[in-house]
This record gives structure tokens, C-alpha cells and sequence, in this order.
């Protein structure tokens, strides 16, 4: 039998224990995000329509709007985002794959690892936009020393985040492996690739906005076409609606890479 | 095939760890290893299993193994070492993908380790879904894929709580009872020691000697009936009373540390 003995008769007065908290746990809300943008661009909206912000220094959203309605309808918003999309691209590649192979590099020999991580110390700090002027001496006027500006700054991130994340995959699941006499490159494959994968995706969200500023810097140097060019160009002509429209676009970007980054974590660290 | 602990010395810098530790595991036998903490026990099982060179001496083994045993020494580990990223299956699965064994093969030998250790409803999961003593069971699993000789289990039940740990332990006992699979079981629980040796080595303080072997003077079979239960708490005392004091000081030396 339930031993109620000593619980309070109905009468009897007592004091409820007060709820103090269940530590801090902020729950984002699903609509809170979208509500407060909506928000912000309808009073930005509102604060360009009726004059209270001279449209010059902040044009409205809707002007905004209808400057990269007629880029999108004139073709040169293709002609910039194809020209700073192919740069991304083919410069983060190459950024990544160097970067992985030298990362995976220290992270698994002591050799590499001495050397490696002396050279990369040295030269991470330095911004990879002051090195333009020397590539473009070396590499001459074009594609080239842009990518390859991007390839660098991608690069020293990658390769800090894939041995990082090489050394941090638990010692004892590399032991385990060993334990079964399993081979080096098997260890590599199934042990250190998928318990090093969290940090170098994290790395990626880190190296495609590395991407993004140096194609940006890079084409303000020196480019004809490109978004970062694009919108220099109508900074110098005052158009500040085509300016914000740029950096509209760029930000699209930023969120469409985060989204596929995001995607792939998802998809690859669903065990997590 | 015996496992044997020929001399072994083991010194991490200047601190000496192991001083001349020597002991065999014959064919089917199961020896526990005990001691205070810091001892040696965890340091000495990497040693036997290849995991660790000694300063001298060395493991060694006499015989040949199985004809069936694709790794003879074989570790369960304290903290499972599972793969998180894989499934149970993928788990189990994972020592044998280097061998030559064929697909179907592969298959039979996880199917049958999944069945004894009645894993083969959770063949899909991942270890974050498991309890901490499902995980150990995975670990088991794996090891006994592999048609181990000797197992080499470094507290395998350590980290789970009273009813998981008493549960894998009726699985140790079943597991090892046909005497097919020997065992090195290092320990800090005398209970478990008593339960599944056939022999205890009890270690001393650091740097870790062999203070005494006890044998235990029953079967495993036997030592489940009620009248066996005062001998293995007679023994477990008797234990005890040789490591007491000096796991009192080892104890010590810990907090100051």
C-alpha cells in the first residue's frame, strides 16, 4: 500500500519550493528571425519614404530591390556574379585541396608537423590581400593571381582546421584500430577522415568567408568584372541603390554557401 | 597459446611504473590483475596486447594460436572505443575489413558475434543511441568477431552502473565458460576478480610488482551457488587486506598529486 502517512491534511498551510531556473537554455523561435527582418526593412522602408533618411546615403529596400531587378534583366548581374563565382570557385579548390593534403600532412607525421606548423604560423597572419601586388607580378594581369590570392587565404585556414581536427579524433579509437592490427591507410580512412570531418566542415563555413572578402578585395583591386568590382564602381558614381544591390547579392551568397555547408553536416555527421 | 609477462619493466621518464612483472596465461585461463590505484594494471595490459613497448623485458606468447583467430590477443576496452560515425554492425564489422575474408564471410562472423551477445536487434544503431552497457556489449561483440585467443579486458565494467555491470558479468562468465577463450581482466572491483579468474595476480604499490598470485579454489561454474559465495568473500578479503594499506597510501599520493 501507498504510504501517504505525513502528507499535509487540506487545512494545513504550506509554501510551494519556488522554481528557480532549469539553467540557460534559449530556444530560438521559428518564425522570430523572419519577423524581425521584415520588421527592420519596413521601418528602413518606411524611414526612406517619408524622407526622414536621405535615399542617396541609404536608398529604400524597394529601390534596392529594383536595381538588382534591372541587373538581373540587363544580364550584367550574370556577367559580375559568373566572373566572382568562377574566382570562388576555382580558388577555394584549390585552397581546399592543398590545404586538406598539408593538414592531414602534420597532423599524421612528425616531420611535416615540425616543419608545417613553423611555415604556417609565419605566414597565417598575413593578409592575403597585401600579397596581390606580388602575385600579379608573378603571375601577370588576369584570373590567375586573383584565384590564386583566394587559394592562399583558403588554404592556411583549411590545413589549421584539418590537423586540428586530426588531432582531436580520441586517441583510443586510433589504439582500438591498432589493437586489430588494421593498416595505416585503413586507420587513416575509416578512423581519422570521419572523426576529423566535424572540424574541417566547420573549417569550410570559415574558408568560404574567407573566399568571399578576398574575391571582393581582389576584384576592388583590380578587376573589370566581378561583384566586388561592380560595386566599387557604383560607390564611385554615387549609386548607392546598385552598391547595396551588390552587397545584397553578396550576402545571398554567403547565406546559399551556409545553407550547403549546412546540408553537408546533416548529411555526413547525422551520427553526431 | 599461453600469453606470457616475461620481466617486464616499464618506466614513463623517471617515474618507474612496472618492476619486473612476470606471469603466464595458459590456453583458456583467465587471470585477473588487481592492485592499488596507479599500480600499473592499465599500463601492463597494454604491454601484453602490443599496445605499449616496455623499458625491458616483453610479452610473449608460446604455442600457436587457433587456426580460426584472425587477432589471438584481442582488447575490450574501458571506455568502448566504439566508432561513433558507424552503426553496431559497421562496428563489429570494422576489424575484419582488412583480412581476406569475403564479404558473406565477413557477414557470417558479425551475424554470429551480434547473436551472442544479443545485439542482433540494435545492428542499425548508432552508439549515441545505446546505454553505456550496450556499447560495452558492442565492444565485446567486436572482439569476439575476431576469434580471440585471449581477450584483454582493461575494466571493461568500470564505467557502468551496478545492475549493467552485473548483467555483462553473467555475459563474461558465459562467454568464457567452454575454457575456448583465455582472458587478462584488469580490475579494481575484487567481486568481479573473484567472480570470473581462475588466477589473481595482485600487484603492489608503483612501481607495480607482483605481491601474490591467489588462485581461486573453485570452478567458475561452481562460484554462482550460494555456498560459494563466503569462500569468494573470504577470498576478496584476503585480497584485500594485502593492497588495503597501500591503496590507502596510493590514494593519497592521488590527492596530492
Amino acid at each position: 500500500m501507498l504510504d501517504r502517512a505525513g502528507l499535509p491534511a487540506k487545512d494545513e498551510a504550506t509554501r510551494r519550493v519556488r522554481f528557480r531556473g532549469a539553467g540557460f537554455v534559449p530556444a530560438s523561435s521559428r518564425y522570430g528571425g523572419w519577423i524581425a527582418l521584415a520588421l527592420v526593412i519596413a521601418i528602413w522602408q518606411a524611414a526612406g519614404s517619408t524622407g526622414l533618411v536621405n535615399a542617396l546615403f541609404l536608398p529604400t529596400p524597394s529601390a534596392i530591390a529594383r536595381a538588382l531587378y534591372q541587373l538581373a534583366v540587363s544580364g550584367a548581374l550574370w556577367q559580375h556574379l559568373s566572373a566572382s563565382l568562377l574566382r570562388i570557385g576555382v580558388g577555394w579548390m584549390l585552397g581546399t585541396a592543398a590545404g586538406v593534403a598539408v593538414g592531414f600532412a602534420i597532423g599524421l607525421s612528425r616531420l611535416a608537423r615540425s616543419v608545417g606548423i613553423t611555415f604556417i604560423s609565419a605566414l597565417f597572419p598575413i593578409p592575403k590581400i597585401a600579397l596581390l601586388p606580388l602575385l600579379i607580378l608573378w603571375l601577370g594581369i588576369g584570373e590567375e593571381p586573383k584565384i590564386a590570392t583566394i587559394a592562399l587565404g583558403v588554404f592556411f585556414s583549411t590545413a589549421i582546421s584539418v590537423y586540428s581536427g586530426v588531432d582531436a579524433v580520441p586517441r583510443n579509437l586510433i589504439r582500438m584500430a591498432q589493437s586489430f592490427n588494421v593498416p595505416f591507410a585503413t586507420i587513416v580512412r575509416k578512423v581519422i577522415w570521419p572523426g576529423a570531418l566535424p572540424a574541417i566542415l566547420a573549417g569550410f563555413r570559415i574558408t568560404a568567408s574567407v573566399a568571399l572578402l578576398l574575391v571582393v578585395s581582389a576584384e576592388m583591386i583590380g578587376a573589370q568584372y566581378g561583384i566586388g568590382a561592380f560595386v566599387l564602381q557604383a560607390g564611385n558614381l554615387m549609386q548607392t541603390d546598385q552598391l547595396l544591390a551588390g552587397v545584397v547579392i553578396l550576402s545571398i551568397f554567403g547565406l546559399a554557401v551556409g545553407k550547403v555547408i549546412g546540408w553537408l553536416e546533416t548529411r555526413l555527421l547525422h551520427w553526431r | 597459446m599461453d600469453l606470457i609477462a616475461n620481466h617486464i619493466t616499464h618506466r614513463f621518464g623517471d617515474l618507474a611504473v612496472l618492476d619486473d612483472v612476470s606471469f603466464t596465461v595458459g590456453a583458456g585461463e583467465v587471470v585477473a590483475i588487481v592492485g592499488p590505484s596507479g599500480c600499473g594494471k592499465s599500463t601492463l595490459l597494454s604491454i601484453l596486447g602490443g599496445l605499449l613497448q616496455p623499458t625491458s623485458g616483453a610479452p610473449e606468447l608460446r604455442g600457436a594460436p587457433p587456426s580460426d583467430s584472425l587477432n589471438p590477443l584481442t582488447f575490450v576496452f574501458q571506455d568502448f572505443a566504439l566508432l561513433p560515425w558507424a552503426t553496431v554492425e559497421a562496428n563489429v564489422e570494422f576489424p575484419l575489413l582488412h583480412t581476406q575474408l569475403s564479404a558473406a564471410q565477413r557477414r557470417a562472423l558479425v551475424d554470429d558475434a551480434l547473436r551472442r551477445t544479443g545485439l542482433t536487434d540494435f545492428r542499425q544503431a548508432y552508439p549515441k543511441q545505446l546505454s553505456g552497457g550496450m556499447r560495452q556489449r558492442v565492444g565485446i561483440s567486436r572482439a569476439l568477431a575476431v576469434k580471440p585467443a585471449i581477450l584483454l579486458m582493461d575494466e571493461p565494467l568500470s564505467a557502468l552502473d551496478s545492475q549493467t555491470r552485473e548483467l555483462l558479468m553473467e555475459d563474461f562468465v558465459r562467454l568464457l565458460a567452454d575454457g575456448g577463450m583465455g582472458a587478462v581482466y584488469v580490475t579494481h572491483n575484487l567481486e568481479e576478480a573473484a567472480r570470473l579468474a581462475d588466477r589473481i595476480v595482485v600487484l603492489s604499490r608503483r612501481p607495480g610488482r607482483i605481491r601474490e598470485v591467489v588462485t581461486v579454489p573453485m570452478t567458475r561454474a561452481a562460484r554462482g551457488e550460494v555456498a560459494a559465495r563466503e569462500k569468494l568473500l573470504a577470498l576478496q578479503n584476503q585480497i584485500w587486506s594485502l593492497i588495503r594499506n597501500e591503496a590507502i597510501d596510493a590514494e593519497r599520493e592521488v590527492q596530492h598529486a
